[in-house]
């Protein structure tokens, strides 16, 4: 008899225009423990079945067949039941620490009042036993900080807290769902280890929802692919990675960058299973007419001297500080610290950190969105903030440029894209025809790999990676000469980040950009970046060529974050 | 801590400072004053005379400073109406106001918390329906109407309920109270329902949304998917986070239900501030209307000191950050 | 053509919850005809009650067509002076929604103007305006309106002040409802500014008017329809309110407001339909906008979007 079992599983959700199967057909089994790891890209239907089993599906989805099976009974639409076991047998972790626990209570009050839903326990032997959990899952000082609120403990701390919470009724099986993707590398590491630790000792059945190839490798036994809501392939993760047999799997396993070595491009899989490689070459012709053709002079096109940022702002230290350490109590937090490197044209530069490292804010200073407390930032051998600290933004003439993280909110909603590509040639090329206007506008949306009909279309009818493409053609509206990629794929499912980060390498080959890559992601910095500067707390650990860098660290930081970083190649 | 409350009362006296000074320029440059308190047909001399002695000729900042002293005491100067110390007219008619009001913030809020956290947790209920559409309804009667309403309706037809003023009060030296006789309770029912009623609809939409909010959020899933049993999530862990909103809108809704009850007492002839303050409105009557301000501005900086200060004991974000810094 | 824009209408989400919507049909079409008849209020009302030659106090006092001693040829009866009730309110709910409109469409100007650079530029220029913002938001809209007004008044010499009531009440009202606008677009604002397409216009070097005006607002345009709808109401009321009260529109040019105050005093010798229907319809004008407004909410915010 196996802990969970679930059978033909079938759940919609009926809007108004269409009913959207967010599961169909879905079968597996779990025992007691092992680790389960289901994976998949967004929309897949993965987290849906994890509120299934506990009946918390979302109006207006509904289960429409199937059974959910623990212990050999009945769960599906019986709430009396899943009442019972939620929490008992079941315990959830959620995503995001920050929000899953009340804030107006004390950390021992959830706890006790959990306990006592579930156990026959007295005050204070719940109070007791709570106090273990949270020493058990390695909060240090339990005694005290039981008395404590949520917002008194950091990222990874809270994350604890909600695993204490999940294990607290001993309960037989775990669903965490998506649990380390709000933290940092470090941290990630440490909470999966307690994961697997836990599993162990207590003879756990686990379920991990994740979209993160390096967690199923290094935590799972057992691996479910999901795609539109159905099981593609599911087997031994072991098994599953290294051989892939579905198409969807196979895409999913090849988009991953490697960590350990460096390719050229990503390979993609069409539908029908087949290898392609992309070629823009053709795309970039016309573009390159109208730019005039350009070098390489690996002259120096960007130095940052000694630059510092200092916030005075706590709210904003607060966020920064975020999942590194704990709440900050200096007033002012210096963001970016002496920071110094040099950028040279035709090159990539990475730029690399955990959240709280300041490299979001060195792509902002450079940009003018945030004005730096301290240090000089030369392009092409001119300053670009005057003696007065203000941004001058003709020194760059618009040819600095930037992709963001978010393809949701980097795109004005109430522009049609044929306007959000023509605005900035608007700027810089005043005289110019309709005609010739029109031309430019074609030639990016080509280079960038959409249709010319996607023109006249809003933002929101189109995918994250067909934004993202979009943005592209933006920032290449300026003739830009730098461009900086703050995160760009990091919001985006793998194989379309592949797709995006080929096109990235694409466009520099081409056009001869000079990029300045930054990236929490180790093996994404890898297949990028020719040198990286690795950031911690605001300051610089160490800059080197990026084989030499993965390959012979010398700071004891990067040498833990490659040591950390989830590794798909470990199972191999 | 204490930093804190300085903070805050630092501030309630900035505000008191600047409501002082609109008053006083209010009392000092609209209209003439001693054309109103000599009369039209006064001479020259005799004008000239009064300005000397109530000292319009020294620096603005001298007479300002005599002002805020003379404030501080209690004297708002005599109403050019009625010839009669203002603070002698606001101190007989406070009692009143206050009780109207007392009367109908309670009611306000505790009716409207009630029903507000009902809505909000059976929201698709036919009753809840059945409140929030009168509520909408409460929100688009002009409180004048209600009053009308409700005199035609308990007064003129059923007679039941007096129409205007406030019964019999009982004299206790400082305060009159209506509380202590059968007619002046009699009397307080329709005027405090008149002024409740506007209240209480934005209470019920208030702590609605607010509940509504919070049975989305991540902690209350996680609640569930925790075991908690479902009235625990409902009564404990939402209404604690629903309710810390109502503070504010006590504080502001004292506040509007002082301003409001000008309309109530004039449809009830009701003896209160509020009536005396639209008669000064008529008849340009200065010293009424800037006292009447510094009073209303006063008790509105308390309310919300007070609301500060409940908030700090209340939500623990707000210790901590203070704590901290 | 016109089904086809229809059904294009009906097929985006706001359309479909308008045309699912009962409420919203309902109190729509009230208000479209509310706005109609005031508009052509010279052809809807039988009569022109401010032209002394039509009116005759022979007729004052005559009770609606259908009770006892009603006269067929005034339908909802006569006031005091023998105006028809039913012109009158027509002519009366015209300057009602006049001064409201106009009240909230400059504080509607004012508080999104002040809203959305306060929270684009931030820094001191936004702290003084949310102060300020802040503590007009605690003083309540009908004392703001009541103290501008009552200054406005000792300002005004005494022969201007009927000319100038009107000017002087769609002041006070805009006034004393600009924060909420300003709060609201200023919440928003700041809401956009952080989004990534501000940066990248911020980027590209666009001016900052540009892009408060022609990027930001048309994306914060829905939650400042909400407040003007849900405002519009508030104006309508306070707007009455205050000419209850007797310092609003001068009793020559009477609002639904002024009316009610004429009936107050005739309600208790039993002239009751002068104050009833015009409190009627100033109810069912101002529920009406505020049920719309309700539905706008609803429909409008993305957050509340099922189904």
């Amino acid at each position: 008899m196996s802990l969970l079992e679930v059978k033909n599983l079938n759940i919609s959700y009926p809007t108004r225009k269409e009913t959207i199967i967010a599961s169909k057909d879905v079968e597996f089994t779990l025992e007691r423990g092992e680790i389960l790891g289901i994976v998949g890209e967004s929309g897949s239907g993965k987290s849906t079945i994890a509120n299934a089993i506990i009946n918390l599906i979302d109006p207006p989805g509904e289960i429409t067949n199937g059974s959910i099976k623990i212990d050999n009974s009945e769960l599906r639409d019986n709430e009396e039941i899943v009442q019972k076991i939620r929490g008992k047998k079941i315990g959830f972790v959620f995503q995001d620490p920050q929000t899953s626990l009340n804030p107006l209570f004390k950390i021992k009050d959830q706890l006790i009042e959990t306990i006592q839903t579930h156990l026959d326990l007295s005050y204070q032997d719940a109070l007791t036993k709570s106090i273990n959990l949270l020493k058990e899952v390695g909060i240090d000082n339990a005694e005290k900080r039981i008395e404590d609120y949520p917002h008194q403990f950091s990222g990874g701390m809270r994350q604890r807290v909600v695993i204490a919470l999940a294990i607290s009724c001993e309960p037989d099986l775990i669903i965490a769902d998506e649990p380390t993707t709000a933290l940092d590398v470090s941290i990630q590491y440490q909470i999966l280890e307690l994961l697997k630790d836990l599993t162990k000792k207590r003879n756990l059945g686990v379920i991990i929802i994740t979209h993160d190839m390096g967690v199923i490798a290094e935590t799972t036994n057992k691996v479910i692919v999901m795609r539109h809501g159905l099981i593609v392939e599911q087997g031994d993760t072991k098994e599953l990675l290294t051989n892939p047999k579905s198409n969807e799997a196979r895409s999913l396993v090849i988009s991953v960058p490697p960590t350990n070595k460096k390719i050229d491009r990503f390979k993609l899989i069409s539908p029908d299973g087949k290898e392609i490689t992309s070629d823009s070459k053709n795309l970039t012709k016309n573009i390159i007419k109208t730019w005039g053709k350009r070098e390489n002079t690996n002259q120096k096109l960007l130095e940052m001297i000694d630059v510092t940022k200092i916030f005075d702002d706590k709210s904003l230290a607060n966020n920064f500080s975020f999942g590194s350490k704990n709440d900050s109590t200096d007033q002012a937090v210096r963001a970016v610290d002496n920071v110094s490197f040099e950028l040279f044209e035709g090159e990539t530069l990475g730029l690399v950190g955990e959240s709280g490292s300041g490299k979001s804010t060195i792509a902002k200073i450079i940009t003018g969105l945030v004005r730096p407390s301290n240090g000089e930032i030369l392009y092409s051998n001119a300053s670009l903030y005057n003696s007065r600290k203000k941004y001058q933004i003709d020194k760059s003439r618009g040819q600095i440029q930037m992709i963001f993280q978010d393809p949701y909110s980097s795109l004005n909603p109430r522009f049609k894209v044929r306007n959000i590509i023509s605005e900035p040639i608007k700027l810089f090329q005043k005289n110019l025809s309709s005609n010739e206007l029109t031309q430019s506008v074609y030639d990016l949306i080509d280079i960038v790999g959409m249709t010319r009909q996607s023109l006249d279309r809003y933002p929101h009818e189109f995918s994250g990676g067909q934004r993202q493409r979009i943005s592209i053609a933006r920032a290449l509206a300026t003739k830009p000469l730098l461009l900086i990629c703050d995160e760009p794929t990091s919001a985006l499912d793998v194989s379309i980040q592949a797709q995006i980060l080929n096109l990235l390498k694409d466009i520099q080959d081409e056009l001869h950009l000079t990029m300045l890559f930054i990236s929490h992601d180790l093996p994404v910095i890898r297949q990028m970046c020719n040198r990286i500067v690795v950031l911690k707390n605001g300051s610089v650990c160490e800059t080197k060529e990026t084989e030499e860098l993965f390959n012979n660290s010398e700071h004891p930081y990067t040498q833990e974050l490659i040591r950390l970083m989830p590794k798909i190649e470990s199972i191999v | 801590m204490f930093g804190y409350f300085l903070k805050r009362l630092l501030q309630a006296i900035l505000v008191m400072v600047v409501v002082a000074f609109v008053s006083f320029s209010l009392f000092n440059f609209v209209g003439d004053p001693i054309i109103s308190m000599t009369g039209e047909d006064s001479s020259i001399e005799r004008q000239a005379e009064v300005r000397e002695a109530i000292g319009l000729n020294d620096p603005v900042y001298i007479q300002f400073s005599r002002f805020l002293g003379n404030v501080i005491q209690g004297d708002f100067g005599i109403s050019y109406q009625l010839k009669r110390e203002v603070s002698d007219l606001i101190s007989e008619r406070m009692p009143a106001t206050l009780e109207l009001v007392f009367v109908s913030a309670l009611l306000a809020i505790v009716v409207g918390v009630i029903l507000g956290v009902y809505t909000g947790i059976h929201r698709d209920s036919f009753v809840s329906n059945i409140i929030l559409v009168v509520s909408l309804a409460g929100v688009s009667l002009p409180t004048f109407i209600i009053g009308i309403m409700l005199i035609y309706l308990f007064s003129v037809i059923l007679g039941v309920l007096p129409s205007f003023g406030r019964g019999e009060v009982i004299d206790l030296g400082f305060w009159s109270t209506g509380f202590l006789t059968i007619s002046g309770l009699k009397a307080l029912i329709l005027p405090s329902v008149t002024l409740s009623l506007f209240q209480m609809t934005y209470v019920i939409r208030l702590v609605r949304a607010e509940m509504m909010e919070i049975l989305q959020t991540d902690y209350i899933k996680f609640a569930k998917a925790r075991g908690i049993k479902r009235n625990t999530i409902n009564y404990k862990h939402a209404l604690k986070n629903g309710l810390i909103p109502v503070i504010t809108i006590t504080g502001i809704n004292i506040g509007t239900l002082i301003a409001f009850s000008i309309i109530t007492e004039t449809v009830f002839q009701w003896p209160g501030m509020g009536l005396l303050f639209i008669n000064a409105v008529y008849f340009v009557d200065i010293p009424i209307m800037s006292a009447y301000m510094i009073m209303v501005a006063f008790i509105f900086v308390m309310i919300n000191f007070i609301v500060d200060i409940t908030y700090y004991f209340i939500d623990p974000r707000i210790r901590i950050k203070d704590e901290m810094s | 053509m016109l089904l086809k824009t229809f059904n294009k209408i009906y097929d985006t989400d706001v359309g479909y919850s308008f045309f699912n919507s009962k409420i919203a049909i309902v109190s729509s079409t009230i208000l479209f005809i509310i706005f109609l008849c005031s508009a052509f209020a010279g052809i809807v009302a039988p009569y022109n009650p401010f032209d002394p030659a039509t009116v005759s106090l022979m007729d004052a006092f005559t009770p609606p067509a259908w009770s006892e001693g009603g006269n067929p040829s005034f339908i909802l009866g006569t006031d005091q002076q023998g105006r028809d009730m039913f012109s009158t309110m027509v002519y009366g709910s015209r300057i009602s929604l006049i001064v409201g409109f106009a009240s909230i469409i400059f504080a509607m100007l004012l508080g999104v103007f002040l809203g959305v650079t306060a929270g684009y530029i931030g820094g001191r220029y936004e702290i003084v305006v949310m102060r300020f913002t802040d503590v007009q938001l605690t003083i309540p809209s009908i004392l703001m309106a009541l103290l501008v007004n009552g200054i406005a008044k000792s300002v005004i010499s005494q022969s201007m002040h009927s000319e100038m009531a009107i000017y002087v009440l769609i002041f006070a009202i805009g006034i004393s409802e600009w924060p909420q606008f300003a709060r609201v677009s200023r919440a928003s604002t700041l809401v956009e500014k952080s989004k990534e397409y501000v940066s990248a216009s911020r980027i590209i070097g666009l001016s900052n008017i540009l892009i408060m005006f022609k990027h930001i607002l048309p994306n914060i345009l829905r939650p400042i329809l909400v407040i003007a709808t849900i405002g519009l109401a508030l104006a309508i009321i306070t707007e009455s309110t205050l000419s209850f009260l007797g310092v609003g529109v001068p009793p020559t040019t009477p609002s639904l407001g002024t009316l009610i105050r004429f009936g107050n005093s005739f309600l208790f010798s039993g002239e009751w339909w002068i104050t009833f229907f015009p409190a009627i319809f100033l109810i069912l004008l101002a529920l009406s906008i505020n049920l719309l407004g309700d539905w706008m909410r609803d429909a409008l915010n993305p957050k509340l979007k099922i189904r």
